[in-house]
């Protein structure tokens, strides 16, 4: 698909989900189970994608040492939860790929 | 000064504080859809067709990763559910206001736009023109995300090609996945996602992707429910 109907498809998407209740106010309630799951939306999906990021290497699941995306995404971790900070997290995590490439 | 003016404005002065935040994350945005492959005016298009900023960086590592279209645009609804929150959350304040309203507040109803606006109602109550403090407040973030774009792709398209910056998204979303892993349920909803993710990484079309999504939602929702 190109990428521009990608991009107006989850536009149209999103747009739709935010009008959703506005525009059928009264008529329609937020179910009870889908309020209490979508707290675990971000959680889910984002170490869906962040664990592959880290840890498939070529195709193939790679926990060695050698590994230096899995080290520096520990070390992004760390910074993470300690400063909750954005900027500072991938300032680190560059950082310490680019060093531990550099020492291999 | 007459009410509408003066709540458009309220709004916006009660946008700026989440501005500190909001215009670096845009620059990252912008300087990582360049990386990622995105076309100049792609990347800055998607701040506003999407206009929701952690969908837009998991849109772009898709696109970057070559995933099929289906799936990308499944990830983004899936990411912008909570949304849905938001429009039911609002929708009694909304009520009495005209029909060409909605859309355009619905369009602007992002999570920052959303924690001051409700804020402002639960405090102040319905009034006559706090659709406007309401388009004040979404208009404040609309904008700095339109320009903290265009201000990420200047420096996404200077910055040397062999910078290892694809590996910033997803240093990004670890970023922003620990603040939310407050809680045995959501910690278990990371782990059995990611755990999944691995395992069904073969999968065609990146489908194992959404397989896992999904056995995380349902893995912390059944947790909660049981505690």
């Amino acid at each position: 698909m190109n990428i521009w109907w990608i991009m107006l498809a989850g536009g149209a998407l999103t747009f739709g989900m935010r009008l959703f209740f506005i525009y059928l106010f009264g008529r329609l309630e937020v179910p009870e189970t889908m309020r209490r799951a979508l707290r675990f939306v971000p959680p889910a999906v984002l170490s869906a994608i962040i664990l592959p990021e880290l840890l498939i290497r070529s195709g193939k699941l790679d926990l060695s040492l050698g590994n230096s995306r899995m080290a520096a995404g520990l070390v992004a971790v760390v910074v993470a939860s300690i400063t909750k900070n954005t900027l500072l997290t991938i300032l680190a995590g560059v950082a310490a790929l680019l060093i531990l490439q550099f020492v291999m | 000064m007459n009410s509408k003016s003066s709540s458009f404005w309220a709004g916006v002065r009660a946008e700026f504080p989440l501005l500190v935040g909001v215009f670096p994350f845009g620059m990252i945005y912008g300087v990582l859809a360049l990386t990622a492959g995105l076309p100049i005016a792609a990347a800055q298009s998607m701040s506003w067709m999407v206009f929701a900023g952690s969908s837009q960086f998991i849109a772009a590592q898709l696109i970057h990763d070559a995933a099929p279209g289906f799936v990308i645009v499944l990830t983004v609804a899936i990411v912008n559910l909570r949304h849905m929150l938001y429009s039911a959350s609002v929708a009694p304040y909304l009520d009495s206001v005209s029909t060409g309203w909605k859309p355009l507040l619905a369009y602007l109803l992002t999570d920052e736009a959303y924690a001051v606006v409700i804020t402002h109602y639960e405090k102040e109550g319905l009034t006559p023109s706090s659709h406007w403090f309401f388009f004040g407040a979404g208009f404040a973030l609309w904008f700095p995300w339109q320009a903290s774009t265009a201000v990420g792709i200047f420096f996404g398209a200077v910055i040397p090609a062999n910078w290892p910056l694809d590996f910033a998204l997803p240093l990004t979303f670890i970023a922003l996945v620990m603040p939310a892993l407050k809680d045995r349920p959501a910690i278990a909803a990371a782990l059995s996602a990611g755990l999944v993710a691995l395992l069904a990484y073969s999968l065609p079309y990146k489908l194992g992707l959404i397989l896992a999504a999904l056995v995380g939602i349902v893995v912390g929702t059944v947790l909660e429910a049981r505690q």
